[in-house]
């Protein structure tokens, strides 16, 4: 401190200071906004580059050296994406619609089991409350490629093998840990006092709960489903071991399919992926200001 | 008689002070039991009972392509395993990639949260464009790259061209192939860390830096003993998370190198889906997916102490 002191106190010193701090100022905020400028570049260029190659006529797709600019648009393989080369329905569309309903089912299910469960936990005292929770999170955290072993065997034996139901019952098994971390913090953030006054008027534990604590919970609960939904629409493992049949498969499996021939529609893959991402981040933009708990499986909260 | 016997219970239970008109059919424990309960039964049918029967099958030399009852076999498919030549690779390979990973992405991940949280203007705007590709499936990363780093049309090889720079086989050379799947997978988590370091970043308090630009404390100093001590234990929560996601690698390696060439970007995720999916001698698949489990459930351990503790402190 002593030290510092004596250093502020020259006239001279303080005096020079400012002009020469503040052009090494500007020298380095330069060189931070060219950095992160770069970085960004770096990071932004891969999916610029499937969006350029998803509307690129095919020559330009397969041009060397590649074609940054000028090349020729078409929206052709988008149509490839959900249009049957003979028209009718593609086979990739099924596979998107599949999709649609295993990953919405799941998160229904994931939510209507997660949420009471998460207020369970956060409302009462129970024993080993917080070993349960551990237990809960860490099933979340098996290897797939693990867990899918005993899975396919026990589906054989159950019929559920390349099912849509199969598929829903494990994306739920694999979200509900997640929900229930996730609502438990904001069960949290409701003060329990609304429950104990609500009861004080006559009501019981349970309507307290759906009439007052429910209703303010809304947007935690849209928040936690959408993270859901992001997981079990990308998940890849599980769908590519449990389901064969095109009725089935969903469309990550289906996506990666297209590159198994000897010669692959790189346009294609890029349209197909362009519109498998899109829903994806438009949802993660939905919820960008819970992203730090959602992708930490409601482990981290800001 | 039993109304007239019911009657008095329940104004009793009314009159009682800590829930006035309480329900008497659902008591609060009922309550939490009735809604815990479907949750965990999930829980225990779809995570406990297969990694049961994993165990069980594991002491056995089942396979799941032939028709024949399971013989015990004792512990001789974890020996097998613990004792491979194949299976040491493996675990040198995956050391190797989560190490790999997990310190790139660590360090790009925190460089760019440090320089944003830096910018006052826009960076809502900067943090959202840098989250893309972590919000990508990995098969949608997987094959974005595998095209970019395709040897005869890939757009890396025509940039380092345009260099002037010799072309590269990315995946099909036993060296650049790991160190490709390193560098995509960075791509895809370095904004994870990132935003885990931002969070940690922007909730130091301005009133440490103000003090020691007060003391004028030197940027080094600051960033020393203010910035990072405070970020540290976030940063850390990130970085196990990651390793742990990055040992269960599998889809990214699926899809990039299907383990190739030769076996020198197999993963254990990756040999385990092998020797479980391809050669079907799921006995030792399941000896081996129970070793992997282990070490998951260590790793986690650690990760939900260390929460734990950060929670309570």
């Amino acid at each position: 401190m002593a030290i510092t002191i004596d250093e502020a106190v020259p006239v001279s010193a303080t005096h020079d200071a400012p002009p020469e701090r503040r052009r090494g100022g500007r020298g380095r905020m330069v060189v931070e906004v060219v950095l992160l400028t770069a970085l960004a570049v770096a990071m932004l260029f891969p999916v610029l580059w499937m969006l350029e190659t998803s509307i690129k006529e095919n020559r330009d797709v397969y041009a060397v050296p590649a074609k940054f600019f000028g090349f020729d648009l078409t929206l052709a393989h988008y149509k490839d994406v959900f249009v049957a080369p003979g028209g009718g329905r593609s086979d990739l569309s099924g596979s998107f619609l599949n999709s649609v309903i295993v990953a919405g089912a799941s998160t229904v299910l994931a939510t209507v089991l997660g949420v009471p469960a998460a207020w369970a936990y956060s409302r009462f005292s129970m024993k080993a409350k917080k070993d349960q929770l551990f237990f809960i999170l860490s099933t979340r955290f098996m290897p797939p490629v693990v867990v899918v072993i005993p899975i396919f065997l026990m589906y054989r034996s159950l019929g559920l093998i390349d099912s849509k139901l199969g598929l829903v019952l494990i994306y739920a098994a694999f979200n509900v840990p997640f929900t229930i971390w996730m609502m438990k913090g904001f069960v949290d953030e409701v003060p329990a006092e609304y429950e104990d006054a609500a009861m004080l008027d006559g009501y019981t534990r349970l309507q307290a709960f759906h009439k007052f604590t429910l209703p303010l919970l809304v947007p935690g609960i849209a928040a936690t489903a959408v993270f859901a939904l992001i997981f079990s629409w990308n998940e890849f493992v599980f769908a590519i071991f449990l389901t064969s049949s095109q009725e089935v498969r969903t469309a990550p499996p289906a996506i990666a399919g297209l590159i198994g021939g000897t010669t692959v529609d790189w346009g294609l893959v890029a349209a197909s992926a362009v519109v498998f991402a899109l829903p994806v981040l438009v949802f993660a933009y939905l919820v960008r200001k819970h992203l730090v708990a959602g992708v930490t499986l409601g482990a981290v909260r800001r | 008689m039993t109304t007239t016997k019911d009657h008095p219970v329940q104004e009793a239970h009314a009159a009682a002070p800590p829930a006035p008109g309480g329900s008497p059919r659902l008591s609060d424990r009922g309550l939490a039991v009735a809604f815990i309960s479907p949750a965990l039964l999930l829980l225990l049918g779809m995570s406990v009972f297969p990694l049961l029967w994993a165990l069980y099958l594991s002491f056995t030399d089942y396979s799941a392509t032939r028709d024949v009852p399971a013989n015990f076999v004792g512990v001789e498919n974890y020996t097998n395993i613990l004792t491979s030549d194949q299976v040491h690779q493996r675990a040198l390979t995956t050391l190797l990639y989560v190490v790999g990973a997990v310190t790139l992405q660590t360090v790009l991940g925190f460089a760019i949260a440090f320089l944003i949280s830096r910018r006052t203007h826009g960076r809502g705007a900067l943090t959202t464009m840098f989250l893309v590709p972590m919000m990508l499936s990995p098969v949608v990363v997987g094959l974005f790259w595998k095209f970019m780093l395709d040897a005869q049309f890939g757009v890396i090889n025509s940039m380092l061209g345009s260099l002037g720079l010799g072309q590269v086989e990315w995946l099909t050379r036993q060296r650049t192939a790991l160190i490709s799947l390193i560098v995509v997978d960075t791509w895809q988590w370095t904004p994870f860390i990132m935003l885990i370091a931002l969070a940690g970043l922007t909730a130091v308090p301005k009133y440490l830096y103000e003090a020691a630009s007060i003391d004028r404390a030197s940027e080094w100093f600051r960033f020393r003993h203010i910035t990072l001590p405070m970020v540290w234990p976030l940063l850390l929560i990130a970085i196990m998370f990651r390793a742990i996601e990055a040992f269960r690698l599998f889809d990214l390696v699926y899809i990039l190198t299907s383990g190739g060439p030769g076996v020198s970007t197999e993963t254990l995720s990756f040999h385990v889906y092998k020797v479980a999916f391809l050669g079907f001698n799921t006995g030792t698949a399941s000896a081996y997916g129970i070793l992997m489990v282990l070490v998951v459930i260590v790793l986690a351990q650690f990760y939900l102490r260390y929460l734990n503790k950060l929670k309570e402190g």
